[in-house]
């Protein structure tokens, strides 16, 4: 991945507010850039957010029960994974459901949901039909979204009605052949006619959500733009909304997927297409951060969605170890199967620990999430996927049949890892991320001072002060080894920086220790929070769930840090890599068979 | 055309899919923390209501509920399937299980004087007492004609022609406005509230009002002396041959 890529994507992607808040604005740091700091940011976490007020509980409380009852008697999610295809009656009904408006304005016609509403809202279709939530996520959440966060009054006018009334669908069209993660380098291009009043877009997308039905299409494209200092005309990526009145615009059959089938994903087209100036989405030149913004605004979609998935999958899992007898007992008296129950409780309470915080804070008016964003992207999707597979390995033959209904989950699962960002992107992003602001300490404090304060750091300890938070006694323990750990964890990073400087960029496997840290930090200190505030409510049956993942965790963080720390890592390392560059230097496999 | 005034009721009962637990002191089942929703026959009513409107026959629907104050989130969802406004005669936390079908019936025709509806339809019986009386009790106290396990309800010319569903089938009768109607399951099938309709139903009035501001004394009549589970099934015996059977049967004085 190019470096440019990479620093493209950690400089540029701020976060952008949709809402005013309605509480006092937080203070502008986030607890996950503390963490790489050494600091435990505790005014970021504590209280646990809760935002909703209790005329808004009601609401959701109404509509959960409204979605429940369609999910249950209209949608039938097997079906619409064998056929492809959700029925166009049933698009109907879900128009008529007010579906497709969620967090649009209700003077445009929406719902005007908070994030945490629209969150919560969304566990349905992780725990009823994924490949329904893309349909719906991909027309909301990114499909216009961005005219919700940089469309001109004009604009949302224009195109927003129709759009929260599900009329007309839409997408985000991103992604080309040779261009996915690497978004930067995309090729459609979009270039001003004589006359000054249109753009002629040429290219073609790849893998569009909605693409084979969508009316409206955010489009990004490189538009060639004047640096007003050098004089200089460089390709800089615009954003625009397309209509497919515009004329120009195809697309390609509907894609034949391993999951989330009826879902409509397509290539699209876009031959002289004549959009009008009116439809620049944003600043010209600064399309790039739109989509950026976008994907990272949307972002909390994902863990809340994926924690109905998780508790489902976890319901079923239980209810096939209480009930299946083999040998003399249970499933639920084995060892192996506790622990199996255990780990997917473990990581779906985690995960929703960390996804309610994230879209809370947000509603708070967080200016600045998309480290919280991509931590809880990452995490969720790997979770989800790892409750899935063991769930079907709890329930056995059975969990591999098509009509026990486990494997689609797993099909429809694997997409989450990769889409929306890749994880592998995602991680390295953060740890990048990171490992700037250590970069920025050395600056600020000279390189020697920072040396020296790393080094007793490391054999002083930081500075175990006891929290300002008044938190619940049973909590004291995970609450220093949080401490602990994010102490370490700065320290252990701080030397890497120190050993390769700049070309840390290039140490993806040391960057990846780092981010996996850093994710199971930020997992530890939301659970403690909203274990306490649950503690604090006379609800004490959270801490087992809070310590143990914190006592999970700290184990694995303590052996990546150990694994960053230690020397003769490197090595091994090494020799590792080495075996894949040979790979790929023999185009495959390196042994001959020890058969001939 | 649209002349007609309804008055609905709905009550807000345990959830149908909930596992009911008896409670510790015998006296009634657990509500803390269970899931509640309206009661199933209640939706065909309003249900039933709604689709007179859009008919043209019903302009005003008033929707009622008698509870704690969480029965105002059943209100709403009433408000929500299309009712116009709501009344919530609410009662203190707790005490909303001493309701019974002669109160809430008194409760209802003190309202029928207020609100003088020109036909007022209840579910045919709550889920959770299953009593099936509130509204021949309501019919006989306002003195009007009832038709009761409604499965179709036609209007014309002030009179409804009901079908009702009987043990023996069903039975279809005339009946002169005003009237009390209780709605059966196959009367109609409810809608969903929809997500705008939701909204919407945040900006109709509910009017707040006890029991005691209707000059109607709710004191029970009946007193529950012992709620118990149903025996548990006794495991069965497999028997090898017919003979063994006729025997056992003898033996246990079946035959």
């Amino acid at each position: 991945m190019s470096m440019r890529g990479i620093s493209l994507l950690y400089n540029s992607a701020k976060s952008n507010r949709l809402w005013q808040p309605a509480v006092r604005a937080m203070s502008t740091t986030s607890f996950a850039r503390g963490i790489f700091l050494g600091e435990l940011r505790e005014q970021e976490i504590f209280p646990y957010p809760e935002v909703l007020t209790a005329d808004q509980k009601e609401t959701i409380s109404m509509m959960m029960d409204a979605g429940h009852a369609f999910f249950q008697n209209t949608n039938d999610a097997a079906a619409n994974d064998t056929n492809e295809k959700i029925p166009e009656e049933q698009l109907d009904e879900m128009k008529d459901l007010g579906m497709y408006g969620l967090m649009v304005p209700e003077e445009y016609g929406g719902m005007e949901l908070t994030n945490t509403m629209y969150a919560k809202f969304g566990e349905l279709t992780g725990v009823y039909d994924l490949g329904l939530g893309i349909h719906t996520g991909a027309h909301q959440s990114i499909g216009y979204k961005g005219i919700l966060l940089y469309g001109t009054p004009e604009q949302k006018e224009k195109y927003l009605p129709s759009l929260a009334s599900g009329e007309v669908f839409a997408c985000f069209c991103l992604t080309e052949p040779s261009s996915g993660s690497d978004a930067s380098s995309i090729k459609t291009r979009a270039v001003l006619n004589e006359a000054g009043t249109h753009y002629v877009l040429n290219g073609a997308k790849i893998w569009i959500s909605n693409g084979g039905i969508a009316e409206i299409f955010t489009v990004f494209a490189q538009t060639p733009v004047v640096d007003a200092k050098t004089g200089e005309t460089k390709d800089k990526i615009t954003a625009f909304i397309v209509e497919r009145s515009f004329g120009g615009v195809t697309h390609g059959p509907p894609e034949k997927k391993m999951g989330i089938k009826c879902s409509n994903t397509a290539e699209v087209y876009y031959e002289n297409v004549e959009v009008p100036v009116e439809n620049v989405l944003g600043e010209i030149g600064g399309g790039f951060k739109v989509a950026m913004n976008i994907l990272n605004n949307g972002r909390f979609g994902m863990g809340a969605c994926l924690t109905g998935t998780m508790r489902m999958l976890i319901e079923k899992s239980v209810d096939h170890a209480n009930n299946r007898k083999q040998f003399v007992s249970n499933l639920r008296e084995y060892q192996g199967i506790q622990q199996k129950i255990a780990m997917m409780n473990l990581l779906c309470y985690a995960n929703e620990s960390m996804a309610y915080m994230l879209c809370g804070n947000m509603d708070r008016g967080a200016p600045e999430y998309q480290l919280e964003a991509a931590m809880s992207k990452i995490f969720a999707s790997q979770a989800a996927w790892d409750v899935c597979d063991e769930t079907i390995q709890i329930l056995g033959g059975a969990g591999f049949m098509k009509d026990v209904g486990i494997e689609r989950w797993m099909r429809d699962l694997r997409i989450f890892r990769i889409f929306e960002g890749t994880n592998d992107i995602l991680k390295l992003f953060v740890a990048l991320n990171g490992v700037q602001e250590v970069g920025k300490l050395f600056k600020k404090q000279g390189n020697m001072s920072t040396a020296i304060g790393i080094l007793q750091k490391k054999f002083l300890g930081g500075g175990m002060r006891a929290l300002k938070t008044k938190v619940h006694a049973d909590l004291n323990g995970s609450v220093k080894m949080l401490q602990e750990d994010i102490t370490k964890f700065h320290v252990a990073t701080a030397e890497q920086v120190m050993k390769y400087k700049k070309g840390i960029i290039e140490q993806q496997v040391v960057l990846n220790r780092v981010a996996d840290s850093a994710i199971l930090l930020q997992s530890m200190a939301a659970v403690i929070s909203r274990a306490n505030l649950a503690a604090e409510k006379g609800d004490l049956s959270e801490l087992a769930l809070a310590n143990a993942w914190c006592g999970e965790s700290h184990q694995r963080i303590t052996q990546l840090v150990a694994d960053l720390q230690n020397p003769a890592l490197t090595k091994v390392d090494q020799a590792t890599l080495n075996v894949g560059k040979m790979s790929l230097d023999s185009n495959g496999y390196l042994a001959k068979s020890p058969v001939s | 055309m649209a002349s007609l005034r309804v008055l609905v009721g709905c009550k807000r009962v345990i959830d149908y899919a909930v596992k009911i637990r008896v409670r510790p002191d015998a006296l009634g089942v657990v509500t803390d923390g269970v899931k509640h929703s309206m009661n199933p026959f209640d939706e065909n009513a309003i249900e039933e209501a709604v689709r007179m409107k859009q008919k043209k026959v019903v302009k005003e629907i008033v929707v009622v509920s008698c509870g704690p104050t969480q029965s105002q989130e059943t209100i709403r969802t009433a408000l929500a399937m299309g009712a116009d406004r709501g009344i919530h005669v609410e009662v203190p936390k707790g005490t909303e299980e001493n309701l019974q079908p002669l109160a809430i019936a008194k409760i209802f025709a003190k309202l029928v004087e207020k609100e003088k509806p020109d036909v007022v339809i209840l579910g045919k019986q709550a889920i959770d007492d299953d009593s099936n009386q509130t509204t021949q009790l309501l019919a006989g106290l306002l003195e009007w004609p009832q038709g009761t396990m409604a499965s179709v309800v036609e209007h014309s010319d002030g009179k409804l022609k009901i079908t009702r569903e009987i043990d023996g089938g069903l039975e279809d009768i005339s009946v002169n406005l005003p009237a009390v109607i209780s709605a059966d399951l196959r009367l109609n099938e409810p809608r969903y509230a929809t997500l705008p309709n939701i909204m919407k139903a945040k900006k109709k009035k509910i009017e707040k009002m006890s029991p005691e501001d209707l000059g109607v004394d709710v004191t029970p009549r009946l007193k529950v002396l012992k709620v118990v589970d149903p025996p548990v099934r006794a495991a069965g015996d497999k028997v090898p041959d017919v003979a063994t059977l006729m025997s056992k049967l003898k033996e246990r004085g079946h035959i």
